[in-house]
Order: C-alpha cells, then sequence, then structure tokens
C-alpha cells in the first residue's frame, strides 16, 4: 500500500514509501481470515461437487442398498428383510439364467470389441486416402441412439421377414429360416453382434488414440533389427498399448455388464426369459411387478462383480504405471 | 383501488358474467395418461373430448398418449415420486397391483354398473380388491382367431374348429391371450380357489403336450420371438392364415384394403373371419384384456377426477369413442352389446359383440391378485408352453413353472 510520510525533523520535503499492511493495527476482516484458513476454504469449494455427488451418486445408491434390503413395493414403503430378497433372487432360476447371460454376454462381447477393435485401429492408422472421412464414418455406429440402431437389427433378425435369412436363403446358405431370435442361444449370440457392432467403434477410435502416441522411431529400429510385422506389434506396440488398453476394457466391461438397452429392444429377455440379463430382469422385477426390493437386489448382485473387476484391472494398470 | 381488491371484484364480476361459478379453482389441470390406441381414431376422438371435458368441468383436461408398454415403468415413478398424473389407464389386473397409490371409487363404480346393466365378470374382478373398487372399468378389448376364410376352405374345412382337436392353420398369437386360455381349457389352472398352488396337475400337462405337438404341425417357427405387432404384420403379409388377436388386424385390412390384397389381387378383408378360441376337455375361455381408469392417490384433485371420469364413462362420451373403435374395443358393462352399431358392422366384427362373456382372469382359480402379476410378468405361463415348443418334456416344462409358481403363491 501507498502511503505519504510527511518529513521529519531535518528533511526537506514529504516521500512517498510503500509499506506492508498494518496487520497490529488493527484485526483481519472476518471474510479475509476464513479465505487465509486453507481447511475452511478447501471445504467451501468441494462443498457443491459434493453435494452433487451425495444427491445424484450416494444416495440414489444407499437407496438401492436400502430397498435391496426391504420388502418395499410399489405403493408401500415395507420393512427391513435382511437378506431375503438376495436369497429368493438366488433361487430363482430365471435369475440364474440371467446370471450366467451376463457373463457370457459381456465376455464375449468385450473379447469381439478388443479383437475387431485393435485390428480396427491398427489399419486406421496407416496413411490412405480419406483416411480422415473413413475415421469419422467408423465412430457412426457409436454415435446413433442405442435404441434407434437395435431396432434397425431387431428388423433385420425378425422372424419372419428378415432380410438376412432372405439373403442367405437366396444366395443358397440356408434351406429354412435360421431362429435369429426365436432360439435363446441364436438371441443372445444376436445381441452380442450388436454390441460388438455398436461398441467396437469405441475401442477403435481410443486405441488409435494411444497408437499415434507411440514414436514411429521405435517402429523404425525394430525393423532396422530385423523384427517382422508380428514381432513389432508384439513387442513394441502391445507393451505400450497396454494401459490404454485396460482402462478401455473396465469402461467396456462396466457398460456392457450393466447393459439394458440393446437387451430390452432387441428381445425383450425373450423367448423364454433365454436372453435376460441383470438389468433387464431386474426391471422387469422391479418396475413391471413392482417388487422394487427385488428388483433392487437383482441390481446389486452386479456391483461385486463390477468392482472385482475394476479393482483388479486398476491394480494391474497401477503396477505397469511403477514399472 | 388496491391491486388485491380490483383482482377479487373483476373475478367476481366475470363469474357473474358467465352466469355460474367455475367448478375449480382457475388454471387446474386434469392429466390423464392413456396408452397409444391400436385404433388411432380412438386417440383422435379422445383429444376432440378434451375441450369438451374442460368445459363442462371447469378444468383444463389434457390427455397424454404413450406406449403401452412404457406404462409400468410411469406408474411405478409416478406413485414412489408422488407426482404424475391425475388419472392413469390401467391394464389387467393393475388395480390389485397398484392399490396403494389407487383413490377407492365404489361410488362410481356403484353408478356406472347401475347406469350401463352391471360390468362383465372379469372387468369386475380386475379392479375390485377386497371388496373396494379400486379403478374404473372402462373397456375391454376382446380377442379372437382371425382366419383366412379362403385357406380353410383349401384344405377342406367349412366352419373355423370348434376343439383343439381339429386342425388348425399356422398361426400363434398375443403370447399370454392364447397360453393361459389353453391351460384353462384343458382343465389347468395357477391356483385353487384359495390362491395356492395348483398348476402341477393333469390340465396343464395335457395342454403342454397339445401345444409341443401343435407348434411342430402347424405354427411359424418364429413366433417365439413375436411381440404383439409381429403376427399382425404375418397376417396381413399372407405369411399365416390364422392367429388369435383383436379386431386390429380386420380393421387395417379394411382401411388399407386398396393395398392389403390377398393372392388372388383381392382385398385381403373380403377373406378375413373371425372365431372364437376352440373348445378344449375342460370348455371354451378366452382371456380378454380389460382396461380401467384409476386414479391417482396422490393427486391434488381427487374430486375432479372422479367428475371427470363420470362425465367420460357416461353413456354420451363413451357412446361415441365406442363407435370411433369399430369393434375392436366393447364395453366393460353389458349394455353395449345392445349398441346400435353392432347392426350396422360388417358382419365378421359381429362375433367382438359378445366376446367378454367367456373370458376368466389371470390367477385362476385364485383371485386376480398382485402374485398373479407376477407370474404374468415373469411369462411363467406362456414359458410354459415355450419350453415345450422348444423341445422339453412336458412333464420337466409343468414341473418348471410350477416350481416357479410355487415360489409366488406358496
Amino acid at each position: 500500500m501507498k502511503k505519504t510520510i510527511a518529513g521529519g525533523a531535518g528533511s526537506a520535503a514529504g516521500f512517498e514509501v510503500a509499506l506492508p499492511h498494518p496487520r497490529t493495527s488493527q484485526p483481519a476482516p472476518a471474510l479475509t481470515r476464513f479465505l487465509e484458513n486453507e481447511g475452511l476454504l478447501a471445504a467451501v469449494l468441494l462443498a457443491p461437487t459434493v453435494l452433487l455427488l451425495s444427491l445424484f451418486i450416494a444416495y440414489p445408491f444407499v437407496m438401492g442398498v436400502w430397498l435391496s434390503l426391504s420388502s418395499t413395493s410399489v405403493g408401500n414403503p415395507g420393512e427391513f428383510v435382511g437378506l431375503r430378497n438376495f436369497v429368493k433372487a438366488w433361487n430363482d432360476s430365471i435369475f440364474r439364467t440371467a446370471f450366467g447371460n451376463t457373463f457370457f454376454y459381456t465376455f464375449w462381447a468385450t473379447v469381439f470389441k478388443l479383437v475387431l477393435g485393435m485390428w480396427l485401429a491398427l489399419l486406421l492408422n496407416r496413411h490412405f486416402r480419406g483416411k480422415r472421412l473413413v475415421r469419422a464414418s467408423m465412430l457412426l455406429p457409436f454415435i446413433v441412439p442405442t435404441v434407434l440402431s437395435t431396432f434397425a437389427w431387431r428388423w433385420m433378425f425378425d422372424p419372419t421377414f428378415s432380410v438376412l435369412n432372405w439373403l442367405l436363403y437366396q444366395g443358397g446358405l440356408i434351406t429354412t429360416k435360421l431362429p435369429f431370435l426365436s432360439d435363446g442361444t441364436y438371441g443372445l449370440w444376436c445381441a452380442i453382434v450388436v454390441n460388438t457392432w455398436r461398441g467396437m467403434p469405441f475401442f477403435a477410435i481410443t486405441l488409435l488414440a494411444g497408437l499415434q502416441t507411440i514414436s514411429p522411431d521405435l517402429h523404425e529400429a525394430a525393423s532396422l533389427d530385423g523384427a517382422n510385422g508380428w514381432h513389432r506389434f508384439w513387442h513394441v506396440t502391445w507393451p505400450l498399448l497396454k494401459p490404454v488398453t485396460l482402462v478401455v476394457v473396465v469402461f467396456s466391461v462396466i457398460q456392457t455388464f450393466s447393459d439394458f438397452q440393446l437387451i430390452y429392444v432387441l428381445t425383450g429377455g425373450g423367448p423364454a426369459n433365454a436372453t435376460h440379463l441383470l438389468a433387464t430382469y431386474a426391471y422387469q422385477i422391479g418396475v413391471a411387478t413392482g417388487l422394487l426390493g427385488e428388483g433392487a437386489a437383482i441390481s446389486l448382485f452386479m456391483l461385486p462383480v463390477l468392482f472385482v473387476v475394476v479393482w483388479v484391472q486398476l491394480r494391474y494398470l497401477r503396477r505397469l504405471e511403477g514399472a | 383501488m388496491k391491486r388485491r381488491i380490483f383482482l377479487r371484484t373483476a373475478g367476481v364480476a366475470g363469474i357473474l358474467a358467465a352466469g355460474r361459478a367455475p367448478a375449480f379453482a382457475q388454471g387446474t389441470r386434469l392429466n390423464i395418461l392413456r396408452w397409444v390406441d391400436f385404433i388411432p381414431a380412438c386417440d383422435v376422438e379422445l383429444k376432440r373430448q378434451a375441450p369438451e371435458a374442460s368445459k363442462a368441468l371447469g378444468a383444463e383436461v389434457v390427455f397424454e398418449f404413450i406406449n403401452a408398454n412404457d406404462l409400468q415403468p410411469r406408474i411405478t415413478a409416478a406413485i414412489q415420486s408422488r407426482s404424475g398424473p391425475d388419472i392413469i389407464h390401467m391394464l389387467h389386473n393393475w388395480p390389485h397391483l397398484y392399490e396403494n397409490g389407487l383413490v377407492e371409487v365404489n361410488d362410481l363404480a356403484e353408478w356406472q354398473a347401475k347406469d350401463q346393466g352391471g360390468f362383465y365378470a372379469q372387468s369386475e374382478a380386475y379392479v375390485r380388491v377386497g371388496g373396494r373398487f379400486m379403478a374404473l372399468p372402462h373397456s375391454i378389448v376382446p380377442g379372437l382367431i382371425a382366419y383366412r376364410k379362403s385357406w380353410l376352405t383349401e384344405v377342406g374345412a367349412t366352419t373355423f374348429p370348434k376343439t383343439y382337436g381339429q386342425t388348425l392353420g399356422h398361426t400363434f398369437g398375443d403370447a399370454p391371450a392364447w397360453a393361459y386360455p389353453l391351460l384353462w381349457n384343458f382343465g389347468g389352472m395357477e391356483t385353487d380357489k384359495n390362491g395356492k398352488t395348483a398348476l402341477d396337475g393333469k390340465g396343464a400337462l395335457e395342454a403342454v403336450k397339445f401345444m409341443t405337438a401343435f407348434w411342430k404341425d402347424a405354427c411359424d417357427e418364429g413366433g417365439l420371438a413375436w411381440d404383439d405387432t409381429n403376427n399382425n404384420r404375418a397376417f396381413l403379409g399372407g405369411e399365416i392364415s390364422a392367429t388369435l388377436n383383436g379386431a386390429s388386424i380386420y380393421i387395417a385390412a379394411k382401411r388399407g384394403q386398396d393395398k392389403i390384397k390377398d393372392e388372388k389381387g383381392e382385398p385381403m378383408v373380403r377373406d378375413i373371419q373371425h372365431a372364437r378360441l376352440p373348445a378344449g376337455p375342460a370348455g371354451s375361455w378366452s382371456y380378454h384384456t380389460a382396461f380401467s381408469h384409476g386414479v391417482m392417490k396422490y393427486g391434488k384433485n381427487p374430486k375432479l377426477a372422479k367428475d371427470f371420469l363420470k362425465w367420460f364413462h357416461g353413456k354420451e362420451q363413451f357412446s361415441r369413442w365406442f363407435e370411433v373403435a369399430e369393434g375392436f374395443s366393447v364395453g366393460a358393462t353389458k349394455q353395449w352389446e345392445r349398441h346400435p352399431l353392432w347392426t350396422t358392422i360388417d358382419e365378421p366384427m359381429k362375433g367382438f359383440r359378445t366376446a367378454p362373456d367367456n373370458s376368466r382372469v389371470i390367477g385362476y382359480a385364485g383371485p386376480p391378485s398382485a402374485k398373479a402379476t407376477e407370474v404374468y410378468s415373469k411369462y411363467v405361463i406362456v414359458d410354459m408352453f415355450a419350453k415345450g415348443a422348444q423341445g422339453t418334456k412336458a412333464e420337466d416344462a409343468v414341473k418348471w413353472a410350477a416350481g416357479e409358481l410355487y415360489k409366488i403363491y406358496g
């Protein structure tokens, strides 16, 4: 702060000098004291985020856990029943089918998305004419709303008017219609195909971004040492791409394991409940039947599985980073 | 003059000028949620009636139409959050399931039954929970077998089979409306009169055995993946000769007769006829979808909602809607069997007039309780037949279904 000090005895004239804030002359305002307290300031700045997370993530989660431990049904608050809903679900044959289906669907869809996504990323990482256009159009399945694209697939798999059956029949490859959605096994594989088609661009574009961070010098050096294409991929590309791949796989497993829209639109869980996933079955019990407690218990079966998957993969990732 | 005093005075002057006081406060709104009707003209008629209702009740009446499959999620969300439409369209036995979220309408039910000749047993059973009417029966969409007369003639039949023992063409219709009556008609039942599981009997076994053989002989193998529109498209596309359905197939063929043709290039509508489900050893029962309207407990204006239902279910209003439906929907009360529409309607549609008289309810022989909805929602009865059709032994299919029912009904 600037202050003019009058000249004292012997001084010819006054002069200006900058002095520090007079701390001791008067007490600092409350706001200033508050802002200077780091702990309090941190709490204030974090409060909106904590509030939002509590409201939109913690509250629904805690509510879901409470519902799963209660006999709540629509319009009836219910009471605490312990693990009864979980036991009932475990003894339900449709639940067990849905439980198994969820693992089967997640595993195969993730494997296909990873393999095909990697292959596509490697192709798109090359230089060719129209590269940008191809890269942009590749994202289309990911951009189109799942419900719309799944409807289109459903028409293609239509039990009576399937264009795929028509093409296969006209091409002489089949003599009778394939039961795309009217057979449980076929139905689940159809869902895996659609999920792969939809999720592959996400893998491809993320892996492509990872590939572009790998210095071409490394490949050049490996080539000079006589490494062929496969060796270059396995010993140069793959180790450097592993962290990105793991993150993508974690995201994909979470998304696929809790998938709802695709199955709901494509098969509705049928035929004969053969294609239900945990999410669709939880919806059927919780929303259509109004048994909110039981529905919440079914959906909570996903939690430990996802928790373990995420924990193992993140731990592995941290180890890679530490190495 | 102060602003508030001015407004108060002007308001009173307005009411005096109108000649009567408004029934409800200005800006009062009544929201009604219904399914999107298979007959689009029915929804158009309701939209036309909305301003009339607004005028009659002194409150703004607004209809909202959503896909039938989306009704239950909306009802659950509305009841749990205590906000949403004032009146909701209910199908099947939903009033039993949502009992705690509905306002009792005994007075209205008593009035409607007296005014319009008494409810069909099915309509009453689905809304009456422990002696209380929890919704007001509105209509029924009967399901009959729509079949092609010429295809039947081709195989040497002059009339549609009266019993399951005779041959049928390719058919597999709206799944529960086919599966439940098949169980009943062979003497099977979900529960006894006390509501305890009674599926594991001879009737269910015989029904599954019949279905398995019937599936191999006559059904479209894609039927297991059909939704409620697939059979309509397959029939109108000339792929199947018969299917269990509401009248929407006939009505669509009639309205689109310049496009929907048979193999000879003639309008297909001329070749369509309707028949009841064939009889089994234990009789000929059907399942027809009953509709009602529930007044939601969380609503701010239950009196207004009830006044509206009295207006809406009244003879004058219902009659207009009923005429537009052209037989696809029939009344919940017997009086509508005598409506002049039935004398002028096309011959193949006349079977719908009395179709609801042989309907049973889900959960039979017990009450159509919320537990029956759980069985219905899990498709246990439908899947018992589907498992048989897919190759599971009939005994095992029934054992599986009975096991599921024991967990629900006890």
